[in-house]
């Protein structure tokens, strides 16, 4: 496409992998940065800037754990000077009572806070982490009593599927203002799991259902925010809002990305905003061009009524499931592989959830050790 | 319904600015982004916590010399619409 795009609404901003959890189905790529290849704090505060000098009005502060940056409160003063609205997507953990007064001096907008279970043991054995619940809260009890907005975010899976309606009642337990109930979508580390954490049908549509349910009765109360969950459903998700449309990705090491996941797909050029400008990137990178508008796309999606709704769903699933990063997502029932996708939900739903593959860096390999 | 006497505002994390990129006025809020008509501009301004419902009818009624039970019902719909969404506190 020669024509500019219209401008980004978000960024995500991965500041740095480094976490202290090991959450099964963590979004992050599997090959993760290390924190020599983390950009500095003057990168950051430079790609701020340029963000909301391109349209950005959402800025995400994201990780890993962002509370692992020691620079965390400067970045959060300079994005909020540059008119941004500051999010910090946070687990929590790292997150000193120090450096929460100094976010809030800051100027710091709102505060997303992953909760893991709905009670210490759960919580705590999905996370990794002991002790990781009571601290969840202690943060909680904080950002209501400083006034600042308190989103609780909770990610559904085999382990906890029975608990999705509970979460929604600690979120308000906990003061939440808004609640964000997602079946886990399979990519990074939740694909590489996706046989410990996937519900079977019933589980999932009884939970969807419980927790569509609550809606009325907490309307004005708390907003909830429902991720369906994808293998059980008929029509694919609008990934993203559509690919290159509305927000972008920053990886800690600079990549900018359309998605959280797009690395997985071959042969995508991504541009560094180390090297290049946002603007120039979100306008001219060929990773964000490669599906931008309908051009790309193969049958049935080309002809498809609702390919301006749903953008032929996500390019990763397409890559990940078919090999194919232009193909239908076959979430969708118009997929000539669609019956894949229920197969897979069916098999990987049957066994006993007795572990997971812990989210961690990999292991250098030693110079000791047989190849 | 909201009462007379409530004195709306906007809460902590809700911000109304100008999207200049855009030319246009909107209401920064969670995950949110709604964009703010011009008349709606007008009456979340009023929206300080210290004005309340019939003071803000009384003042954009007499500035823009409009009938008041139309501004009341125009105002009402607004602030119950973004209340819902936790985006005005009455």
């Amino acid at each position: 496409m020669s024509e500019t795009p219209p401008p980004p609404e978000g960024l995500l901003a991965e500041l740095t992998h480094r976490c202290p959890l090991a959450c099964p189905y963590c979004s992050n790529p599997l090959n993760l940065d290390a924190p020599r290849d983390e950009m500095s704090t003057d990168e950051w505060k430079r790609i701020f800037s340029q963000a909301a000098e391109l349209g950005v009005l959402h800025l995400h502060l994201s990780g890993g754990e962002p509370c692992s940056r020691r620079d965390l409160a400067e970045l959060v003063a300079h994005a909020v000077e540059v008119g941004l609205y500051t999010n910090l997507i946070t687990s929590g953990i790292g997150l000193t009572r120090d450096l929460f007064d100094r976010l809030v001096a800051a100027g710091l907008d709102h505060i997303q806070l992953s909760i893991q279970g709905v009670d210490a043991p759960q919580a705590d054995w999905i996370g990794g982490y002991k002790g990781g619940y009571a601290k969840k809260r202690e943060v909680a009890a904080w950002v209501t009593a400083e006034g600042l907005p308190l989103t609780v975010n909770a990610v559904i899976h085999r382990g906890n599927v029975e608990d999705a309606p509970r979460m929604v009642d600690l979120a308000v337990e906990l003061g939440a203002r808004r609640v964000e109930i997602a079946h886990t979508q399979y990519y990074g580390w939740a694909l590489k799991n996706r046989g410990k954490l996937m519900p079977t049908r019933e589980q999932s549509d009884r939970a969807y259902a419980a927790v569509e349910a609550r809606r009325a009765h907490y309307l004005g109360t708390v907003v909830i925010d429902h991720v369906a969950p994808d293998y059980h459903a008929r029509y694919p998700k609008a990934c993203m809002s559509g690919w290159g449309r509305q927000t972008m990705n920053v990886s800690p090491s600079g990549k900018v990305l359309p998605c959280h996941s797009a690395e997985i797909i071959p042969g995508l050029v991504f541009w560094n905003a180390r090297e290049k400008s946002l603007a120039d990137i979100w306008s001219h990178s060929p990773a964000f061009e490669a599906f931008r508008g309908f051009e790309w796309m193969q049958e049935p999606c080309r002809s498809c009524e609702r390919k301006a709704v749903d953008f032929g769903g996500c390019r990763c699933q397409a890559m990940a499931l078919l090999g194919d990063a232009k193909a239908c997502d076959p979430i969708c029932v118009k997929s000539p592989h669609h019956a894949l996708v229920d197969e897979i939900a069916a098999l990987d739903s049957a066994g006993a959830v007795d572990g997971f593959a812990p989210r961690r860096y990999a292991r250098e390999p030693k110079a000791t050790e047989p190849a | 319904m909201i009462a007379d006497d409530a004195r709306p505002r906007l809460p902590r994390g809700v911000r109304l600015r100008e999207d200049k990129v855009r030319a246009r006025w909107v209401l920064l809020a969670p995950e949110r982004i709604v964009k703010v008509n011009p008349i709606a501009v007008e009456i979340l301004r009023l929206c300080d916590g210290a004005r309340n419902l019939g003071e803000i009818v009384a003042d954009l009624a007499q500035r823009f010399k409009a009938d008041p039970e139309r501004i009341a019902a125009d105002v009402r719909a607004l602030l119950a619409s973004l209340a819902e969404k936790k985006m005005v506190e009455t």
